[in-house]
């Protein structure tokens, strides 16, 4: 192995694996009530790596801290310094609320956790086959645990087969990560690919714009012999090497508001709401592309038929919207657009480098993708619900439903939070403008925009359709930022 | 058309009155970065031709970097300014501003220096003016009334599709054209809309116009000779420069930082002001006026509609030479939140930041003075933030819609009002709506 190599046993399993077997799980969200203890429990805590073994492991553990974690954990004010400042200040800063749409109802005073009040110190996962969790759970946390740690709560998860609580298959689209580290980028990128540089979900590489994105990086020192020495400055410890940002936000997704909004648009017709409800998510409930899948292949896509099928297709050849709506959930999630929209070449290259080939209302509007894509890694929780039983009235006490989002990404602010701000949230995607995520968006006005509660279809040859008054679906019940560790990392944090 | 034209008062403030300066500024705010516009001191939004407006104490916290260079930093005065883009003859503005809020401009200029209670107001401001460098406008000759009549015509149309949405459905791209022309004419008629015909140019501001788009590539050309000497020279010391001259792009101060989050992200556009000391010696300098200069012309005659280059969110923006070319201010307006704002300004017009920008002291390293640079992007996007400064006050004259929208909604009117479409523009037209 050489040092340019990823050292899979000192990555955590999860930005390599999404645990797919392993249906069961729960999130621990604990704080540190014993420094001591809590620094022996994560030294015998079995958390998993990334290497793939056999046979495969039936349950898996990872760890994940926020920066008030680290700091409880005794880590030293200069080092923790060191580490982001959108991950140092926190979820629930107040600019940061009204970039992400956490206002009204989504505010942080109105969290269940991660508001102002309960922060969590560590984010412990727990993932098993199925009927192992519990076990697993309870064996793992006794000895110093109870000492070590007071529980804020378990958030359970359910499994729904890859379909998300609205009814819609989830998790078909994420990015390749390129881990040879192979990715050209060093001119720009005009094709759209779905590999995407290893720095962008790991610290300590190389990310899509050809450097190292800021980490904590220490003194060679007693301390610090056990890190990686950092690529980029050899005679410093990469503390950040290996490990990732994840983001953890609780999602409420109110499934029964969202069919029965859509039925009464379609006047009933299950046929017309199925419609419509695929134009809002921009995929249908199958997972399948509102436009035709292209036949030049993509990078990362494929090479399973099924992966083609979903995900071998670019907006390019849909440039009025009227195959997938501007708006819709996936087309903002990801525009899978480039450096160069048109793909231009030679001159005209340059013409368009220098802005000056511009057309249409539409053109070169957006920031190129590859810069902020996240890797999903959340599960759902709560009981099931068809979008049939979905219309009938809820029973009184009913349970939450909705989804636990993680994602993982090296750069919080330029990842997930434009993501979130500039693209979900955003009133003004792709020009449009009066509306937010047809799924996420809160709806709440903002100064001179008192309408953001709208969804444009447009219409081939036509005036587009507007669907008014679209109900806030999903509301934020708890989030915080955490630092996801490598192996060395984390003995580092916990004296071993 | 009418043109735009800028303002800038600059005045040290009288460091004995910084307090109640800050009292007075924060007076003008319901809340720190949501400006009141019927504010008592500078009441906006009753100035018809005011599209951006901002004032703020110029505190530079990066004086200090001069020091890599082995050179003292200055002692500079902290500075007030009143600064804006407007309609028509700014000098008119000034006059109207002085005849409309003659108390308030007099408060906050008596906590400046050379400021007495007899100065005549629009001498004062004059006097205290700064000239721009280079200057952006997003879409020459849009005036504040024609953004607001857009805006008001783009709601009716909206209301007039909701309202005839099923006779709409069945209508060829013409016919819906037609259609809404009719009813927006009708709006006209009755007086719900108003659509002013584009005033004439004023004739001065056009022969200014033309001999800036002939004189500045002929004054180049007539000096060819010398300035490719000048720039052989030049370019062999910026090689040089280039190599050894430090980066400074630590990260900001939590605080700063904080401070201002707090300003932004109340509306979708934001303002932004940053300011840095250019690095020693007439090199940069002169590349810097030299730039500026390019920059100036190329947004007079090439990026007047709509963009600047590939960056379509500025709605105005400006380079400021201050204390004798020793520092330099840039301000914009910008849609979307910082860190978009730096993504498309690193992605779209890397070059064109580094141009101008690397002339700074600390920008991140440079080569052949177009490449890399930015291409830093953690570098670059710290180097920024820590040249950021608070802007204490800034009103916009129509919160909510972007220079995008503002594009949209011109389209829309041209299309509408154009008597003979074809198929397609009017297929084009109809799906702006």
């Amino acid at each position: 192995m050489t040092d340019h190599d990823v050292d899979y046993g000192d990555v955590q399993g999860m930005v390599r694996f999404g645990y797919k077997r392993m249906t069961e799980g729960s999130y621990a969200l604990v704080r540190v009530r014993d420094v001591e203890a809590a620094r022996a429990w994560l030294r015998s805590a079995p958390i998993t790596s990334a290497i793939t073994l056999d046979p495969p492991p039936s349950t898996a553990m990872q760890v994940a801290f926020t920066a008030a974690g680290l700091e409880a954990l005794g880590v030293s004010a200069p080092v923790l310094a060191e580490f982001s400042p959108e991950f140092l200040a926190g979820l629930t800063e107040d600019n940061r609320s009204r970039r992400l749409g956490d206002v009204g109802i989504n505010a942080p005073s109105q969290w269940e956790w991660g508001g102002p009040t309960r922060v969590p110190h560590l984010l412990v996962m727990f993932f098993a086959e199925p009927g192992q969790l519990d076990a697993f759970v309870q064996r793992t946390t006794a000895d110093a645990w109870s000492e070590a740690f007071d529980v804020l709560g378990f958030l359970g998860t359910a499994n729904f087969d890859g379909v998300e609580p609205f009814g819609f298959a989830d998790g078909i689209s994420q990015p390749q990560i390129d881990w040879s580290q192979q990715r050209d980028v060093s001119t720009g990128v005009i094709d759209y690919s779905n590999v995407v540089a290893l720095g962008e979900f790991l610290l300590g590489y190389r990310n899509e714009y050809d450097k190292y994105t800021d980490r904590p990086l220490l003194d060679a020192g007693a301390a610090s012999t056990g890190l990686l020495a950092a690529q980029d400055a050899p005679e410093k410890k990469d503390l950040g090497r290996n490990g990732t940002y994840l983001v953890m936000r609780q999602l409420r997704q109110d499934v029964r508001r969202f069919w029965q909004f859509i039925s009464a648009q379609a006047g009933g017709d299950p046929k017309e709401a199925g419609t419509l409800a695929a134009a809002l998510v921009g995929r249908t409930k199958a997972g399948d592309p509102l436009v035709p899948i292209q036949e030049q292949a993509i990078p990362g896509v494929g090479p399973q038929p099924d992966q083609i099928r979903l995900n071998q297709f670019t907006f390019d050849r849909d440039p009025a919207g009227v195959g997938c709506p501007f708006g819709a959930h996936v087309r903002r999630a990801n525009p899978r657009n480039t450096d160069f929209p048109g793909r231009p070449t030679g001159l005209k290259r340059l013409i368009a480098a220098l802005g000056l080939g511009r057309k249409e209302f539409r053109d070169d509007l957006m920031s190129s993708v590859r810069f902020h894509r996240i890797l999903r890694r959340g599960r759902e929780y709560g009981p099931g619900l068809s979008p049939w039983d979905a219309l009938q009235p809820a029973p009184p006490n009913e349970q939450e439903r909705g989804l636990h989002f993680i994602c993982l990404n090296a750069n919080i602010s330029r990842q997930f939070e434009f993501l979130q701000s500039a693209w979900m949230m955003g009133t003004k995607f792709s020009g449009l403008t009066g509306e937010s995520d047809p799924l996420l968006g809160n709806r709440e006005a903002i100064p001179g925009c008192p309408v953001t509660d709208s969804f444009l279809i447009p219409e081939d040859g036509s005036v587009r359709r507007r669907v008014s008054g679209l109900p806030q679906f999903v509301t934020v019940r708890g989030g915080a930022y955490f630092f996801l560790p490598s192996l060395r990392a984390l003995r580092y944090f916990t004296g071993a | 058309m009418t043109p735009q034209s800028s303002f800038m008062v600059l005045a040290a403030v009288n460091p004995t009155r910084e307090a109640e300066l800050r009292g007075l500024l924060s007076s003008m705010n319901t809340e720190p970065g949501r400006v009141k516009p019927d504010n008592a001191l500078i009441p906006f939004e009753r100035f018809d031709s005011l599209h951006v407006a901002r004032l703020l104490i110029v505190d530079d916290r990066t004086v200090d970097d001069i020091r890599v260079y082995g050179i003292p930093p200055r002692t500079y005065p902290r500075y007030f300014s009143f600064l804006g883009d407007v309609d028509g003859d700014a000098d008119a503005f000034l006059a109207e501003v002085a005849r409309r809020a003659p108390d308030g401009l007099r408060a906050l200029f008596s906590c400046c220096e050379g400021f007495t209670s007899g100065a005549d107001l629009v001498a004062w401001m004059k006097a205290h003016s700064v000239p721009t460098a280079a200057g952006y406008v997003n879409w020459r000759g849009r005036t504040v009334q024609q953004v607001r009549e857009e805006a008001a015509l783009r709601d009716a149309l909206e209301g007039h599709i909701q309202n005839h949405a099923a006779a709409l459905k069945s209508l060829p791209p013409k016919e819906i054209h037609a259609t809404l022309q009719r009813l927006v004419m009708a709006d006209v008629a009755a007086g719900r809309l108003t659509l002013s015909p584009e005033r004439p140019t004023p004739p001065g501001w056009w022969l200014g116009n033309l001999l800036n788009l002939i004189g500045v590539p002929l004054f180049l050309l007539l000096t060819s000779p010398l300035l490719i000497v000048l720039a052989a020279i030049g370019l062999i010391r910026l090689r040089r420069l280039e190599k050894t001259d430090p980066e400074l792009c630590h990260r900001a101060a939590p605080a700063d930082s904080a401070e201002l989050a707090l300003l932004e992200d109340h509306d979708v556009t934001n303002q932004f002001t940053a300011m840095g000391s250019l690095k020693p010696g007439i090199v940069r300098l002169w590349i810097a006026i030299f730039v500026l200069l390019i920059i100036d012309y190329a947004a007079r005659h090439v990026y007047k509609r709509g963009g600047l280059a590939r960056v379509r969110s500025i709605h105005f923006a400006r380079w400021v030479f201050l204390d004798n070319r020793q520092r330099i201010i840039f301000l914009s307006n910008y849609d979307g939140s910082l860190e978009s704002y730096m993504d498309d300004f690193i992605n779209k017009v890397g070059f064109g930041l580094n141009v101008v920008f690397s002339n700074g002291i600390g920008y991140p390293r440079t080569n052949w003075l177009l490449l890399n640079g930015c291409s830093d992007e953690r570098k670059f996007k710290e180097y920024l933030r820590r040249h950021q400064m608070p802007t204490q006050v800034w009103y916009k004259a129509y919160p909510g819609l972007t220079a995008v929208d503002l594009e949209r909604n011109v389209r829309i009117r041209q299309g509408l009002e154009s008597s003979s479409m074809r198929d397609d523009d009017a297929a084009q037209w109809v799906a702006l709506l």
